[in-house]
């Protein structure tokens, strides 16, 4: 897709408070919700469901034994990041971490590009070198996730000076954990971003578990918005699995930046309803937990609004759902008939030649 | 100071300076970021008044946050900008370390990014800097597959290493020894010039004996040579200029000529870059040596402070001097 979706000068509703507390919109206003369009809701849905299909099938794999390596979903989470990326103009930038599965399919990866990864297969987008969810492509502005958390929020600022520098409107939007915000990186990006009113956005996945690790062992505050406050960044606080409330919050948040008023932390609370990956059981997660968020699903939530917005019938899900199911079993089809790599090519591309390549 | 014709002399820093400006004024996508490089102009005045003439956001006065520094360049360099980064002392570079050897070094090994930044580093002791003001850090990065690194130890040299690190399109450290900051000078040429990455360089001829060696420690090497010379041992030293990709077909083709040889460095001697190098000559050309492969380098210690410690640990021309006498004895 990748077109333009939002015009530039449409603004959401709400301002963003400054600096002191965050502006909690828990469960968005009807209000909201009217703001968005019926082809964009359900272009929304269709990658709640090409999202959900795919890793569900990445489970499926990995539980067969033939993915090499670990796997990743942001299974109950998809909502975060089809919601942040479908806010965002083409030339746009994205640094994604590991539960952002969505963000990579609107941003163009295909499921196709995403198994033939987790296969190991020479046409993935890193030929095998890298595996799961460590993909990026320039040329579809996505900065590649670093498994070391916050890392690539430094190197989201830095992409985002780069387009200050050059007097360009163009923005980032980058992601971390709970988890992740506990890092040094996290602390020196929100810093250095706010001090310098970059155009970027740090959105946090709030899903109550750093793998084993609960919130309250992770931070003594109890909402991670709180942080951006040392900072003197404005915040939200959003229902991560109510999509059209992530994604108004998201292009508030991104048209501020594109307008030079600088960063915006977004906290999406959400529940991760897998393992930290899929060899995990999760046995340390209260089971009432999960059974609570499991009625909170996000693709049950966007159906609910669907359907009483008039934008949708079951039948319409049912068309979109056959719809990813045939796409995710083509593109299984197409990375399992792609060739693995030959062993020597384990030696390629450790430098970039003289010649520039690859840069946005 | 000028010379007989004329020409004006430039100190090690003010090529640094010099090489900064140029790539400036050449090149829009050029701009440095740092602690302090900005209203001050650096902790060693490397960028005085570039300010003035780049302005605020090209000469970007950073928080101190090594790791954002070193992360902003990396994300800034990938959407096609040229970052020069500045450690203000090498040894910060630690708290660097991750953005260098986990994003840095391997975006393009991964997913094809290339990340065309430079990393300066003021580096070495002598000047009673202490533990934290004199390190030598090269051999962290040394073992990072997708780093480059360079360490010049003359003016030219560090003038044109210093244009070629910021037109290559990977991660370069930079390191600049703060010992010869204004210690050296020499006419530069007027017309530019860049000396290509890769490139070791035969400082001085000898047949009796080589010495392979980088930064500050080429200046002991050929003050050695020189008394060594009226002892009537000839060494040749080698400069490798660049220590990652090393010049490896130089070192072993002076081996060869001399048969004996010696590394020589500033840096701890243990897992050092002089035990790479001892490494590649035993596997490649052990057949040609005369003589065991002889280091000289630090003790494994911290830099100490007091100038008495500090001068008993950095390798000294007497070192050079008895290591030589005794290898050309075999």
């Amino acid at each position: 897709m990748n077109t333009p979706i939002i015009e530039r000068d449409q603004q959401g509703v709400g301002a963003v408070e400054n600096g002191s507390g965050a502006k909690a919109s828990l469960h968005g206003t009807k209000e909201d919700r009217m703001k968005i369009a019926k082809a964009d809701y359900l272009q929304m849905y269709y990658y709640l469901r090409l999202t959900r299909a795919l890793e569900d099938r990445v489970t499926v794999l990995y539980r067969q034994g033939r993915i090499a390596g670990g796997a990743y979903t942001s299974h109950g989470m998809e909502a975060i990041s089809v919601g942040y990326a479908y806010a965002l103009h083409a030339d746009d930038v994205i640094a994604p971490y590991h539960r952002d599965m969505g963000a990579y399919l609107v941003r163009g990866i295909t499921p196709g590009e995403v198994l033939a990864q987790y296969l190991g297969k020479r046409t993935g987008p890193t030929k095998g070198k890298d595996g799961n969810v460590h993909l990026g492509d320039l040329r579809r502005g996505i900065i590649a996730f670093v498994s070391h958390l916050a890392d690539n929020l430094p190197v989201a600022a830095g992409a985002a000076l780069a387009f200050k520098l050059r007097g360009e409107t163009r923005v980032v939007v980058t992601n971390t954990g709970d988890g992740g915000t506990s890092r040094g990186d996290f602390h020196e990006a929100l810093n250095f971003a706010s001090v310098r009113k970059l155009p970027v956005v740090f959105f946090c996945n709030n899903n109550q578990y750093a793998y084993s690790t609960p919130l309250h062992l992770q931070m003594a505050i109890r909402d991670v918005a709180e942080r951006a406050k040392a900072y003197a960044m404005p915040s939200e606080i959003v229902d991560g699995n109510d999509v059209g409330a992530v994604y108004l919050a998201a292009q508030r948040a991104i048209e501020r930046a594109r307008r030079g008023e600088g960063p915006t932390f977004i906290e999406c609370k959400t529940m991760r309803m897998h393992g930290h990956s899929e060899h995990d059981s999760a046995k340390y997660v209260p089971r009432a937990l999960l059974e609570e968020w499991k009625k909170k699903d996000p693709i049950l939530k966007a159906e609910r609004i669907l359907r009483e917005w008039g934008y949708a019938t079951d039948s319409d899900f049912q068309a979109v759902q056959q719809r990813v199911i045939k796409e995710i079993d083509t593109a299984l089809e197409f990375a399992e008939r792609s060739p693995l790599p030959e062993g020597p090519e384990a030696l390629d591309g450790v430098y970039a030649d003289s010649e520039r390549e690859g840069l946005a | 100071m000028t010379t007989a014709t004329g020409a004006q002399e430039i100190t090690y820093l003010e090529a640094i300076s010099q090489a900064l400006d140029e790539e400036m004024r050449q090149d829009p996508r050029v701009f440095l970021l740092g602690e302090d490089i900005g209203v001050y102009g650096g902790a060693f005045r490397i960028t005085e008044g570039f300010q003035d003439k780049y302005g605020e956001w090209r000469v970007l006065d950073t928080p101190l946050s090594e790791s954002a520094i070193v992360g902003a360049a990396i994300g800034a360099g990938m959407m096609g900008m040229r970052p020069v980064a500045e450690m203000q002392f090498a040894d910060f570079i630690s708290c660097a370390f991750d953005q260098l050897t986990e994003v840095a070094a391997k975006n393009h090994y991964r997913w094809g990014a290339a990340v065309p930044i430079v990393i300066r580093a003021p580096y070495g002791g002598g000047i009673h800097g202490g533990p934290f003001h004199s390190a030598c850090p090269e051999a962290w990065f040394f073992h990072t597959p997708g780093l480059k690194i360079v360490a010049p130890a003359t003016a030219y040299d560090a003038k044109g290493l210093l244009k070629a690190a910021i037109r290559d399109n990977n991660p370069v450290i930079y390191l600049e020894h703060k010992f010869l900051y204004r210690r050296i000078k020499e006419v530069l040429p007027e017309e530019e010039f860049v000396v290509p990455i890769g490139q070791a360089k035969v400082v001085r001829e000898g047949q009796d004996l080589s010495l392979i060696t980088y930064g500050a420690m080429v200046h002991v090497a050929l003050e050695a040579a020189e008394i060594l010379e009226r002892e009537g041992i000839a060494m040749e030293v080698v400069d490798l200029r660049t220590l990652v990709p090393m010049d490896t077909d130089t070192i072993l083709e002076s081996v060869r000529k001399t048969s004996k040889v010696m590394v020589l460095h500033e840096d701890t001697k243990t897992g050092g870059v002089g035990a790479e190098i001892a490494a590649r000559i035993a596997e490649q050309a052990f057949d040609a040596l005369d003589g065991p492969i002889i280091r000289v380098a630090a003790p494994d210690t911290p830099v100490p402070y007091s100038p008495p410690l500090e001068a008993f640990f950095i390798p000294k021309v007497d070192d050079v001097l008895e290591a030589a006498r005794g290898l050309a004895a075999y």
